[in-house]
């Protein structure tokens, strides 16, 4: 099976026509967010402040990179597992207009509900694959948390990142087969 | 007594540590990459083959370019074996494996993953430490160091229980089972399954841990262990988990069970996971 191209910002179009096992080949530009970034997005949601990235029609990528080594953009980056995004998720895909995830692992009932309702596609990358998935990244910038370290927010310049579309945004699952 | 005592410098067991922490990040074990080979030939499921290729890949790169394997470089699990007769010069064990630590994660651009405090403060301390040390001490004048590093997304999937003993191997294969099926995707399967039964709540922990480093391909000595080790593997296999939780044959490599006594009231059994990059560095000094 091909994988079919696709870049990023992206629109609801074209994630609407993805489907549950896909392979995606993910070009363009991303974010990067896990544990605390999401944290701190959500409390900075709820006390009405603009958030530090503008996430309309963005993909987001859960990823605590290595720190770059000499001539590199960015050490080994692979995803980190999505489930402790779940309860930070629903809020950034209905209020930021987010339109994708990239992680690893399966999620929750409620960051499915809310996909559907606004035609988001979460992307599984694999797993302890980071030094392939470094090669696929061109460029790596902090924008936002730098005092967080590898929680920081990146704004990454991917090319041919390899992905399967684990969850679509009819709600079909890879995981629950 | 004292012409018996061995001196190893500090410095000498600290750049070990550094030297150790490298490997381990960047070079993945020649019986994990065996396995991997295993299941490329016994998985059937397209998209499962298509991930164990990508692992492959991704040990040849991080090799080729001394990249991580895994941007996740763990917790820097250590298992020191030390000699009743060995002496460190200028500081303790604990300190030296610290030092080295520190050091290795700072050269190989490696991730520093540990926060200061698990509640309030979470500020990340900057180089990697504190390491976890399991020491043991053993007769002889020598030191042998092994590094596990450790990655949150599999020890996330970590599970203890205090079964009774009416529970007995069924109570132990069922809910080591249920445990890596309930961890579907999440560990990044293909996973080693350490299991650790018996001991106190503590110990069956620490040998579920200890399990993960043995050789994969070997079995437990005691053959009654050894076929509960193939039993479980079996039937964690037959779930269809599959490489990445995204269906397959191959959920697991190995199964790996590591015994010890236990109270009369008592049947601890732990489970302890590790990704498809099991990663492990030693050294004997």
């Amino acid at each position: 099976m091909d994988a079919i191209k696709i870049s990023a910002p992206t629109d609801r179009a074209t994630m609407k026509k993805l489907r549950a096992g896909d392979r995606v080949l993910l070009s363009g530009v991303i974010y990067t967010g896990r544990d605390a970034a999401h944290r701190r997005m959500v409390a900075a949601l709820d006390a009405g402040e603009p958030l530090p990235v503008e996430l309309e029609n963005q993909i987001i990528y859960f990823v605590g990179p290595c720190p770059a080594p000499p001539g590199r953009p960015v050490g080994s980056a692979g995803p980190t597992t999505s489930y402790r995004m779940d309860s930070y998720s629903p809020r950034l895909l209905r209020d930021a207009g987010l339109l994708g995830m990239i992680g690893k692992g399966d999620r929750s009932d409620q960051v499915i509900a809310a996909m559907q309702e606004v035609d988001a596609v979460y992307f599984a990358a694999t797993g302890g694959a980071g030094a392939l998935i470094a090669e696929r990244i061109k460029k790596c910038d902090t924008i936002a948390y730098s005092d967080l370290g590898p929680e920081a927010i990146f704004r990454m310049e991917v090319e041919d990142f390899p992905l399967v579309v684990a969850i679509d945004a009819d709600g079909n699952d890879l995981y629950r087969r | 007594m004292r012409d018996m005592v061995r001196h190893i410098p500090f410095k000498a067991v600290a750049d070990a540590v550094t030297k150790c922490c490298l490997e381990a990040a960047t070079r993945l074990p020649s019986d994990v990459l065996a396995k991997i080979g295993d299941a490329l030939k016994a998985e059937t499921s397209e998209l499962g083959r298509d991930f164990l290729r990508q692992y492959l890949e991704n040990a040849e790169i991080a090799a080729t370019h001394n990249l991580p394997l895994c941007q996740d470089t763990g917790f820097a699990v250590f298992f020191v074996e030390m000699g009743a007769f060995t002496v460190i010069d200028g500081g303790t064990i604990t300190e030296a494996i610290t030092a080295g630590t520190a050091r290795g994660y700072e050269l190989g651009f490696l991730r520093k993953s540990i926060v200061s405090d698990p509640i309030f403060k979470r500020v990340n301390t900057k180089d990697n430490t504190p390491p976890i040390i399991h020491l043991t001490q053993v007769p002889g004048d020598g030191l042998s160091v092994i590094l596990a590093p450790k990655g949150g997304g599999s020890e996330n999937m970590s599970a203890l229980k205090m079964l009774t003993p009416a529970a007995g191997e069924q109570g132990v294969i069922d809910f080591v089972v249920d445990s890596v099926i309930r961890a579907g995707g999440n560990p990044c399967p293909p996973t080693v399954v350490g299991v650790g039964v018996g001991g106190t709540f503590e110990k069956a922990a620490f040998l579920a841990k200890k399990a993960l480093i043995r050789q994969l391909g070997t079995h437990n000595q005691d053959p009654q262990y050894a076929e509960l080790e193939r039993k479980i593997l079996e039937k964690i296999n037959a779930s269809h988990v599959g490489p990445q939780g995204l269906g397959g044959d191959i959920t697991s490599f190995a199964v790996h069970v590591e015994q010890f006594p236990c109270h009369i009231a008592s049947l601890p059994v732990a489970v302890n996971l590790n990704c498809h990059a099991a990663r492990h560095a030693g050294f004997e000094l």
